[in-house]
């Protein structure tokens, strides 16, 4: 399935300070395209109290977070870029905190579905210089501009 | 053939890229595999079926067969080491 890379669906300089606040966020701009159902806000965070999304990278520090596939009603990711790092507890080890400065939501529809979209957010999350260059740019153009040839997917 | 149970929260997500890596790397090792996912509270029911069990979350459950933490596919830190590590129980 082809992912279109909506530009309202990336977000540069949030400021903003717990993770509590980036999930809710990015998950409102997915419900309020209907993207997602409503439940999937509170899902996403009771989500990853249970199992944290941070990912200790080798650039900036990236978190993942995502929630039950029958919440989404349409394939879709959210990324936002934050101001500062905000912490997330890692993956790996739920008590380690990852101060995180970008934040790919996963929206996915069908189970076990997806691989190469997520096989896209992987070649980012692996890619030090990247992450740095996108972090450190500070126009939403820019920050698409260098992610889309990663997830933007041409139409046959 | 080998069995490997790939897990992670709710076995949809970082599970499928974790087994497409693995099923990838045994593929050019000439290792005939099959991967499987779950979530990681089946592990503990499940993992016991299997030669292998590769997680990206935290897994503090019992199960008899080895568990490798597969995170670094993920993020590609130390990614070498924990291919030829999950390659050691597959052979």
């Amino acid at each position: 399935m082809d992912l279109d890379l909506s530009k309202s669906l990336v977000f540069i300089d949030l400021d903003l300070n717990t993770k509590e606040e980036v999930l809710l966020f990015l998950s409102e701009e997915l419900c309020k395209r209907d993207l997602v159902k409503a439940e999937y806000q509170q899902a996403i965070l009771e989500r990853e109290k249970v199992y944290p999304t941070g990912l200790p990278s080798p650039g900036v520090n990236i978190a993942i977070p995502h929630a039950d596939n029958n919440l989404v009603n349409e394939t879709s990711i959210a990324i936002g870029i934050l101001k500062k790092p905000v912490l997330f507890n890692s993956m790996e080890n739920t008590e380690t905190e990852l101060g995180v400065q970008m934040v790919i939501m996963l929206a996915i529809k069908e189970p076990h579905g997806q691989i190469e979209m997520l096989q896209k957010v992987v070649t980012i999350i692996q890619n030090e210089e990247l992450t740095n260059r996108i972090v450190n740019t500070s126009n939403k153009s820019g920050v698409l501009e260098m992610l889309e040839p990663y997830l933007y997917q041409k139409q046959e | 053939m080998k069995r490997v149970l790939v897990a992670c929260g709710n076995g949809i997500a970082t599970s499928t890229v974790v087994a497409s890596k693995i099923k990838e790397y045994a593929e050019n090792e000439r290792i005939n595999i099959k991967t499987e996912q779950c979530k990681l509270m089946e592990v503990p029911g499940k993992g016991d079926d299997y030669d292998l069990v590769v997680t990206t979350g935290q897994f503090g459950g019992q199960v008899k067969t080895p568990v490798v933490g597969g995170l670094s596919l993920l993020t590609g830190v130390g990614k070498e080491e924990t291919l030829k590590e999950i390659l050691s129980y597959l052979k």
